[in-house]
């Protein structure tokens, strides 16, 4: 492999400046959902006393978890000595930090009391795993700025290699430490499995790398850099790899649950009659995140084409939302089983009656949060390759050369 | 002249001395008797853990009275549905300390009514899992919120196994002294902690059951109504599979 140059991102300034206005506006609509709801109070939203995680916690979670999946590139360059990736590696860390940002932020703006931030920095209950995740997040920040540090200047170079397997190690357990979330959940059917933090980890893997595949065409694109088929392809079919992981893992959480008669009720709600739940499953998380994004990697025609790989990419983002939107809305809306082998006839407090579900609708300001996550990720990444070298010059299979002998 | 003006001084201090104290006096007399009126300077010890056993026997179909005692009790009936509010997905945000459960056995046909309230746990999972410490249990057994440090992370929701938490929803206008409560944070029955904190030792819910279904006191104390009356009948605790040892029992499910 050639010698790999970095430089900035070179699109005209209007265009850059255009972007970063339109970025901005939506974070400002954003800003103001989030404004109105902290204002008013959560009784403006869709969440209730039995929904008490919304739709900004499914961006909130996403974010987070595609966060330390997109560092996966780099981590695969450094840990594993994969040079065809070494090149990759400086805009994944990058974008492992925005992610992030982004993530934290939604998660932020939609507690009761955002403004006791300084609490959450100040108190601790070391028995919580959310308190674990606040230092595991800033950690993570910290040990990724420093590894890209060690990673774009020369002189720190040779210390590049153990930044880099601390910030992979450190990755590891951040998932794993966000799956636990839901993994020490013992009250509900649907949690309290410890499937879920492996399960939220392989998640990582695909979602930061279909986020990765699309912010680094996007940007190709738009100064006209090269991204060959030898570098790219390798992404792709680590991309199919990924979503069959999940869907390995979705097969056994659910085959497992099968197998014991207590969460039968669960898995009947899950795979068969809960409604919007049932079908962004099949359809969201089984369909268009794991079955379609195989089908279109591998596809011999399609899946060598710039198009088929977007579209696999596009499709495994929104499949990871609909994952996400199962796992914690459909999580909570089935019935937590108070009174095992009871039915209840009347409630005042609706404790799934007669066994139905808790209902959540999603509001417009939830949703505008939390695309704003998104919108904010995307405005620190642009302006991060715009001021610093984070972009390889070129990513031409001329250049790339995976033949190359390991030195 | 001069004697002159210095008695029309002296009278002036003289007058003046008598007008600051009368004017100081009475902050110092109340100063000092509030002072004497029982600071609580010892903290709550085990020696006592607060329980509850409910006989679902007599607990009736169709009764809403503890419920409405302990909306009152607690200052949740003055938490008004804000203004433009929709009526069905209000009823779902709003708070609830205790409510009424009326239950059929999927085998057997039997119904059973019950008051479901805060379980007031030994190992409780919402303490586990706050963030800052704000959910927490009192060495009496009270498990309850410190609103000082509740961020409204709203996991302790997540966490607990009997729906026991509500969130507040919308700013709250009026609000009791002893039950202050805000806008974005979490709380739940706290056995009337007021109450027993300033030596009453019956919880508004109990008092309010013409049915006598509720028994409260020292499950610590082998003589109090409460270990009597578990002592004498069988009892269970809800979700016991999960041995979080809870403060309230029931009989006759």
């Amino acid at each position: 492999m050639k010698k790999v140059h970095f430089s900035e991102w070179g699109i005209e300034s209007p265009k850059y400046w255009g972007l970063l206005a339109l970025l901005g506006v939506v974070i400002a609509i954003s800003g103001g959902a989030a404004w109105y709801m902290e204002h008013n109070g959560h009784w403006v939203t869709g969440m209730t006393n039995q929904i008490v995680w919304g739709t900004p916690h499914v961006f909130a979670i996403f974010l987070i978890v595609a966060a330390s999946g997109a560092l996966n590139v780099a981590s695969i360059g450094t840990a594993f000595d994969k040079r065809l990736y070494k090149p990759l590696g400086r805009l994944s860390g990058l974008l492992a930090i925005t992610l992030l940002v982004g993530g934290l932020a939604v998660l932020v703006l939609d507690l009761g009391r955002a403004d006791r931030l300084l609490v959450a920095m100040t108190h601790y209950n070391f028995k919580s795993i959310f308190a674990w995740n606040i230092f595991l997040y800033t950690g993570f920040m910290a040990i990724v700025a420093i590894y890209l540090w060690f990673m774009m200047d020369r002189r720190m170079n040779k210390y590049y290699k153990p930044a880099g397997i601390g910030a992979f190690l450190w990755r590891i357990i951040l998932t794993t430490g966000t799956g636990s979330i839901f993994g020490f959940i013992v009250a509900r059917q649907g949690y309290d499995a410890a499937i879920l933090a492996p399960m939220f980890v392989i998640m990582s893997f695909a979602y930061g790398l279909a986020i990765y595949i699309l912010v680094l065409l996007y940007a190709a694109k738009l100064d006209g850099r090269e991204v060959g088929d030898k570098v790219l392809f390798r992404l792709k079919n680590l991309l199919g790899v990924f979503a069959a992981s999940v869907f390995y893992f979705t097969l056994v959480y659910h085959l497992t649950n099968l197998y014991g008669t207590e969460n039968h009720e669960y898995e009947r709600f899950i795979l068969l009659d809960g409604g919007v739940y049932t079908a962004l499953f099949w359809i969201g998380w089984v369909f268009v995140g794991n079955l379609l994004p195989i089908a279109l990697v591998y596809h011999p025609s399609i899946g060598k084409t710039r198009g088929g790989i977007i579209a696999a990419a596009t499709a495994v983002v929104l499949g990871g939302l609909a994952t996400i939107y199962v796992v914690v809305i459909g999580g909570q809306a089935f019935p937590m089983a108070i009174f095992p082998g009871k039915t209840v006839l009347s409630s005042g407090f609706f404790d799934g009656v007669n066994g139905q579900p808790f209902l959540y609708s999603p509001s417009l300001p939830e949703v505008l949060l939390g695309i704003g996550g998104l919108a904010l990720t995307l405005l620190l990444t642009f302006i991060g390759i715009r001021v610093l070298q984070f972009l390889p010059v070129t990513l031409s299979d001329e250049a790339m050369d995976p033949h190359h002998v390991k030195s | 002249m001069s004697s002159v003006n210095d008695r029309g001084r002296r009278d002036f201090l003289k007058k003046s001395a008598i007008a600051a104290s009368m004017t100081v006096a009475p902050g110092v007399v109340l100063q000092t008797l509030q002072a004497r009126a029982e600071p609580r300077t010892t903290a709550v010890t085990s020696k006592v853990r607060w329980g509850m056993l409910i006989d679902t026997n007599k607990c009736a179909d169709g009764c809403n009275d503890c419920v409405a005692a302990c909306d009152k009790e607690n200052g949740i009936d003055l938490v008004n549905k804000p203004e433009g509010a929709d009526d069905a997905l209000w009823e779902r945000q709003r708070p609830h300390w205790i409510r009424h459960v009326k239950l059929k056995d999927n085998i057997t046909g039997r119904i059973t009514n019950l008051p479901m309230m805060c379980q007031h746990c030994e190992y409780p999972p919402c303490v586990d899992v706050c963030p800052t410490g704000a959910s927490f249990k009192r060495a009496d057994g009270i498990v309850m919120v410190d609103r000082h440090i509740c961020i409204g992370c709203r996991y302790c929701m997540m966490a607990c196994p009997y729906k026991a938490r509500s969130f507040i929803h919308a700013e709250v206008a009026e609000k009791l002294t002893h039950t202050p409560r805000g806008k974005g944070c979490v709380e739940s029955c706290n056995f009337c902690v007021h109450r027993l904190d300033n030596g009453q030792t019956t919880t508004a819910c109990q008092d309010a059951c013409k049915h006598k279904a509720i028994v409260f006191g020292d499950l610590n104390d082998p003589g109090s109504e409460v270990s009597k009356a578990l002592k004498q009948y069988p009892s269970v605790q809800i979700r016991d599979d999960l041995k979080l040892n809870t403060g309230v029992r029931y009989t006759n499910i």
